[in-house]
């Protein structure tokens, strides 16, 4: 791991123990001086950027909640005008990916433009009060599903691999190297890149402020949110197994607070959504 | 340079080109379509050296160039109606972050209900993103509006919208003198931004950072005095570039500085106010009349000072193909607010809405029943 590069500083005002801040630690660690990021807001844009401070030593820029994917498009292609190989980074929320935003990352997805896409997933809108959003995992507490969500947590890795994406892949908060490694590979990529991470959000999980990297790793032991990676469309072996332990959904779950009225028969449904994930990815 | 006989959509594609930009995006939409496909097409016969991005949307169009802007590129992008008010949220960033876009508006109707005709209630839904905003006439002043905005974009950081009226001028064939590149850099020099103003690793810059109110204000106030200010910089950028680019005007103008054009007698009774392509239909139908002058809009935002041309006449009557519905029109507005002491007849006349034809005797009746204050549908 290269811990030579602090493209994220200290100083930002995210919560304490943020699981998507330290997320973003690891992506940073990938990137090299050659990038432009381009953030969509949501709490990681805010929570770095109170003006006349920035937690940012690359070029940075925000401009709405859902075009980051149009926006990072335009500065590649300015870039590509002026003969130049800068890297181009986008990140970010669940929210802005799922939702608002999808249509962008599919005009972005089907021009096929060089860069990458990070999508800090904290299955709900964290920043303007954890409301649901279509990464919420079916019965979920937010403040808009008061009694726990209904839908089921939209399927973003395949929506992106329908597009073709050569590479595509999901990993979680509590696996540093993993991630940093995966952002590398998707920068080696030609044309754009999905990687999607599971960031741990304290009050929205309703978790101790230390818990978030525990909550992240429990997410992959327990199969609910396992380490994935494809490439050319195809599932890698590579990162699957390795920190992989069957755990019971239950000990994921019983961590957080937004899953505290869950019923036992809720709870096997999850468990046998883990289960299938399992098979799928023989993990 | 040689006089051609174009489509008002060509002109505009062909000068666009000319000014060489680096990426262009944009979304179709009726009137506008035929600018955007001259340019992909001169991408496509390799006669063009921009970057042209097809966007899913204009919201997408419109966040591709200001990215591109943002990273220091030379932008153009085109819309009409529907497509101008998607992009509304972004346009309102782009003039926040001071990013010098330039749009072609080929302005038509908003709906529902649905219309594909031309009128001004596209552009008067962006009125208050912070933009500059022009108004051409005919074809030669889309022209020569659309190299002044790059020019003006370019040395304030304020991005610029061009009216063209949908069908009327996009669609109809003109002569028209479009400039070559050469011409166009005697004018326009390449757009180099300043270090530390756009992405740049060279020189890593935050731009669009979280502003909390005791620093949002400013930026605001600073938009507003940046775009006032830039009306004598139109004005000289104006006279400098017909110094350049001669063209033959049609008809006899008295007074022209850029932001607005008089035609008619030296003290009239009667002051037409107006903006667009209409401006042609008021000047044939006023041509013999002593009492009647028409002051022409060029320059809406940053709104100029009208009060020189309104000293004597009576009555002033305002022609506008937009309504701020439930008040008046946007450009009456615009007009009473600035001549608050004025003491004669002001009347709003709305017309051309969804692209209802304002014809000679359109305007006639209107010069007839200027003695009659009020807000009027024709
Ligand atoms: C068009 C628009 N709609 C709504 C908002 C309000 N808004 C700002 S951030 C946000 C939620 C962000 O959620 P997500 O993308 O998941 O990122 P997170 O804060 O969780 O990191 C919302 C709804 C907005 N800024 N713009």
């Amino acid at each position: 791991m290269n811990t030579s590069h602090n493209n994220l500083t200290p100083g930002h005002n995210a919560c304490a123990g943020c699981g998507q801040l330290s997320a973003a630690q690891s992506v940073m660690r990938a990137l090299d001086n050659d990038t432009i990021l381009v953030s969509a807001t949501g709490c990681l844009e805010v929570t770095t950027t109170a003006h006349p401070q920035s937690a940012w030593r690359l070029p940075w820029m925000h401009s709405l909640f859902e075009n980051s994917a149009a926006v990072g498009s335009g500065i590649k292609a300015a870039l590509k005008n002026k003969k130049k190989n800068t890297k181009v980074v986008i990140q970010a929320g669940d929210g802005a990916t799922y939702d608002i935003g999808i249509g962008f990352l599919s005009g972005l997805f089907e021009r096929g433009d060089d860069v990458v896409y990070i999508c800090y997933d904290t299955e709900a809108y964290s920043n303007t009060g954890i409301q649901a959003s279509g990464s919420t995992p079916a019965g979920a507490k937010t403040t808009t599903t008061p009694g726990g969500a209904n839908e089921i947590k939209k399927d973003m890795l395949a929506i992106a691999l329908a597009h073709g994406v050569k590479y595509v892949a999901q990993s979680t908060a509590a696996f540093p190297d993993d991630i940093t490694a995966k952002v590398k590979k998707a920068l080696q990529v030609e044309g754009p890149a999905y990687i999607q991470i599971l960031s741990p959000c304290i009050p929205g999980w309703k978790i101790q402020t230390n818990e978030a990297i525990k909550a992240a790793r429990l997410a992959v032991a327990t199969a609910s949110y396992p380490l994935l990676e494809y490439t050319n469309g195809r599932l890698n072996n590579s990162s699957i197994k390795d920190s992989f332990r069957a755990q019971k959904v239950e000990d994921y779950l019983q961590l957080q607070g937004r899953f505290s009225h869950l019923s036992r028969k809720q709870i096997a449904n999850i468990q046998s959504q883990a289960d299938k994930n399992i098979k799928i990815y023989k993990l | 340079m040689k006089i051609s006989f174009l489509e008002g959509s060509r002109a505009i594609a062909q000068t666009v080109a000319n000014i060489k930009p680096e990426v262009v995006s944009a979304y179709p939409i009726t009137p506008q379509t035929h600018i955007v496909e001259d340019l992909a097409r001169f991408k496509a016969e390799g006669k063009a050296d921009y970057e042209y991005l097809l966007a899913e949307s204009e919201a997408a169009a419109a966040s591709i160039v200001l990215g591109a802007s943002a990273a220091g590129a030379r932008v153009y992008t085109a819309t009409s109606s529907q497509g101008l008010l998607l992009m509304l949220e972004v346009l309102y960033n782009a003039s926040g972050l001071r990013l010098p876009l330039v749009m072609t508006v080929a302005n038509r109707a908003v709906g529902a209900p649905i219309n594909i005709w031309n009128d001004h209630s596209d552009a008067m839904a962006m009125r208050d993103a912070g933009w500059v905003m022009l108004f051409a006439e005919n074809h030669q002043e889309a022209v020569d509006l659309h190299v002044i905005a790059y020019r003006l974009a370019e040395s304030t950081n304020l991005p610029v919208a061009v009216n063209v009226d949908g069908f009327i001028l996009t669609h109809s064939h003109e002569n028209v003198i479009v400039p070559d590149n050469k011409t166009i850099k005697k004018f326009l020099p390449d757009y180099r931004p300043a270090a530390g103003t756009f992405l740049d690793p060279q020189n890593p810059s935050t731009i669009g950072g979280f502003f909390t109110p005791e620093h949002f204000w400013l930026e605001r106030q600073r938009l507003d005095t940046d775009l006032k200010k830039s009306l004598p910089l139109i004005s000289n950028l104006y006279k400098q570039w017909k110094k350049i680019l001669r063209t033959p005007t049609p008809s006899k103008i008295n007074f022209d500085n850029g932001l607005v054009e008089y035609c008619g007698p030296s003290h009239p009774e009667t002051l037409i106010i107006a903006m667009g392509s209409m401006a042609g239909t008021i000047k044939e139908t006023i041509r013999d009349n002593k009492n009647v002058g028409l002051l022409k809009i060029r320059s809406f935002r940053p709104f100029p000072d009208l009060r020189k041309f309104t000293s004597t006449c009576k009555r002033i009557a305002v022609i506008e193909k937009a309504m701020s519905s439930g008040a008046s029109g946007p450009l009456f507005a615009e007009v009473g607010s600035s001549l608050s002491n004025y003491k004669g007849v002001i009347s709003d006349n709305i017309v051309g809405l969804g692209g209802r034809d304002v014809s000679l005797q359109t305007i006639k009746h209107i010069i007839k029943s200027s003695g009659k204050a009020g807000v009027k549908f024709w």
